[in-house]
């Protein structure tokens, strides 16, 4: 399974949280907003010029900025193969 | 003497900590759907057993270890709290419990505040209360504070609260003992999407969500303009020319039309008859300008932005513009204090707390100040301004976004330091209750009449002043190069940039007696808009950046004035 950050994530698509790169002040404000690893989540949107994605967690939405974004990794949920012309 | 006992509501941000307050002591606080709408703390009082306690509504923090200056008050308070009552949105348990568990570790009692409740049921949530009560050994009241189901039961079992002093854990222990917890308390079934849930998805997705901003924007203008302009010429003006234009008359009449008792109250004659524009004294231009000209434009912008605010539009419009706001040094958060300016600049400064960094602080305390004209400032500009034909209006405000442009991307190149990035929780929306609506329009209206009204009064009551004193005709020679020549303005109108630091509305309505050109009218606007705060926000901004910062500030504004002026008097 690849792990790809939430920028490369494409919107709709659900996934887990597998790893949240950053110093400790960074993880635990994520953390507090829910994101933790092992948790599942969905790409809400994503914002043109490198503005920022908001996912689901729970019942809750969150908007992460760009740079934050690509320091959280994702492993996407199974069935949706990424050779599959269909998907994305 | 012992002291009063001290009951602290703490939660996360925009779990509705504000609204529970109001409930418990009566004192009404703007309560808002969006996090960082408390950032200061406020106290008021209750009952509790017979006994009068004190109340504190402290600014929302997700942990007790601090990541925000709002945050930071949080945890200080809690030093000084008898009890704490963590309020707890229902339907994010997992998270809210965080910093429940942090609480449970002090040596502090606390009871828990199961608030909106009543979304539970619709979104599917189900929550064994008696359970959640047994793991935590603490009482848990389910509570709705939009329409105050279960506060009475909250303030019966307050006494019960207890402290069960667990003993610390680290992080990972925390959300171990969590997980476990909702794992047993919480069940979850499916429910079906609302309305109101699609628009949160269509408002924030960009396809959709350009448009929908563009929309509610344009129709935000349009609404308020058509609010405030039909209340001055239905109801105000009405009132002024029809009922008290006779009394006041009557007081000039009684007073001998001169004396210095009636320049102070009612001013000058202008041929012989009171102008409510031009006479500037206390009871004419000191009531007019405030109550008949921007107390309208006051109703109807708080009036639509608190729908904005309670529907939970704001954090939504953040996400769309922070990739802009960063070419100013900015995050799309920044757009709260830019909005909140437009109603006053004093709330305006205070919220740029929810920005992290003090060099974003700075650039969004300065781009307000200087680019965001508060409503007061703005009704008055409309009326004299718009009088000249809506261009001219669009000349001032186009000349204002474009300098808010390109002064916020020099700021972001120059100023050292480094900027956050946007990380928010954007809430549900809530239709917006009438009732909770109507009371936090009435507070920031009362506000205005209690807290602006003095002040423009003063401010009249200075013009007087400075007149009978010299001071004016001393400084109109003094700068009248600086003015003519620099901005293109008769000498006698340093007397409104001098009032302007008072109050804006007043200044702006001393440029109506002097008889400009259109073309003066729109330099003098757009120079009194930038080259200072009101003593009010100056006072605000001192305290929020500091002293150091604030002269850069100013100066930067005083330069970015002279600059501005000088260009619109050589391209108009």
């Amino acid at each position: 399974m690849k792990k790809i950050d939430l920028t490369q994530m494409k919107v709709g698509e659900t996934g887990s949280v597998v790893e949240i790169r950053g110093g400790d002040g960074f993880v635990m404000r994520t953390q507090a907003l829910g994101i933790r690893e092992g948790k599942k989540i969905r790409k809400v949107s994503s914002q043109v010029w490198r503005g920022p994605v908001t996912i689901e967690i729970d019942n809750l939405k969150v908007a992460i900025g760009f740079g934050m974004a690509k320091r959280i990794m994702i492993e996407k949920e199974d069935g949706k193969d990424e050779a599959n012309p269909f998907n994305g | 003497m012992e002291r009063m006992k001290r009951i602290l509501l703490m939660g996360n941000p925009n779990v509705g900590k504000s609204v529970i307050f109001s409930r418990l002591t009566g004192v009404h606080v703007i309560a808002s759907n969006y996090p960082g709408t408390t950032v200061e703390y406020t106290r008021g009082f209750m009952k509790l057993q017979d006994e009068r306690v004190e109340v504190i509504d402290v600014p929302g923090t997700y942990t007790l270890e601090p990541t925000s200056k709002a945050e930071e008050v949080a945890v200080e308070m809690l030093k000084e709290g008898d009890l704490v009552v963590n309020i707890v949105d229902a339907t994010n348990l997992e998270r809210n419990l965080y910093l429940t568990l942090e609480l449970l570790e002090r040596n502090i009692p606390v009871i828990i505040c199961l608030n909106m409740w009543d979304d539970t049921r619709h979104l599917g949530i189900d929550i064994n209360v008696e359970k959640l009560e047994h793991f935590l050994r603490i009482p848990v009241v389910p509570t709705c504070g939009i329409t105050g189901e279960g506060i009475k039961e909250l303030v019966s079992r307050m006494p019960d609260a207890l402290s069960p002093s667990v003993r610390e854990h680290n992080r990972d222990e925390r959300w171990v003992d969590i997980g476990r917890i909702v794992g047993q308390v919480q069940r979850l079934t499916h429910h079906h999407h609302t309305l109101l849930e699609r628009l949160e998805d269509a408002s924030i997705k960009p396809l959709t969500a350009l448009p929908i901003a563009v929309i509610v924007i344009f129709l935000a203008f349009q609404v308020i303009r058509f609010i405030g302009e039909g209340l001055i010429g239905y109801i105000f003006e009405p009132f002024f020319e029809n009922l008290y234009l006779p009394i006041v008359m009557k007081l000039s009449v009684f007073f001998g039309q001169k004396g210095f008792l009636h320049s102070i109250l009612i001013g000058k004659l202008i041929e012989g008859e009171i102008d409510f524009g031009q006479s500037f004294g206390l009871l004419t231009t000191g009531l007019f300008v405030p109550i008949g000209m921007v107390l309208p434009y006051v109703f109807s912008f708080y009036l639509i932005l608190g729908f904005f605010e309670d529907l939970g539009y704001l954090p939504r419009l953040a996400v769309l513009v922070d990739s802009v706001m960063h070419r100013l040094g900015l995050h799309g958060y920044a757009v709260i204090p830019m909005i909140l300016g437009v109603g006053c600049n004093v709330p305006g400064a205070l919220a740029t707390r929810i920005l992290e960094e003090r060099r974003e602080k700075f650039i969004a305390a300065t781009l307000m100040s200087i680019a965001v004209p508060c409503i007061a400032q703005i009704a008055m500009i409309v009326g004299l301004v718009g009088e000249r034909g809506g261009h001219n209006l669009l000349i001032v405000f186009s000349t204002l976004f474009i300098i808010w442009i390109i002064l916020g991307v020099i700021l972001n190149r120059s100023v050292k330091g480094v900027s956050s990035e946007i990380l928010i929780e954007i809430p549900r929306y809530h239709l917006p209750q009438i009732g909770i609506l109507s009371k936090k329009l009435w507070m920031r209206l009362l506000n205005f009449l209690m807290e602006a009204v003095p002040f423009v009064l003063l401010g009249v009551f200075f013009v007087n002043i400075l007149y009978g004193i010299g001071i004016i005709d001393l400084s109109s020679k003094v700068f009248a190069p600086l003015m003519s020549n620099l901005l293109g303005l008769p000498k006698e109108a340093i007397a409104a940039l001098i009032i302007g630091f008072l109050r804006k509305d007043v200044a702006v309505g001393m440029l109506g007696p002097l008889n400009l050109t259109t073309k003066q009218l729109i330099i003098g606007s757009t120079v009194l808009a930038v080259y200072f705060p009101c003593v009010a926000t100056f006072a605000v901004l001192i305290r929020e950046l500091g002293i150091k910062d604030m002269l850069k500030s100013a100066l930067i504004m005083i330069v970015v004035a002279l600059i501005v002026g000088s260009l619109l008097n050589l391209i108009l």
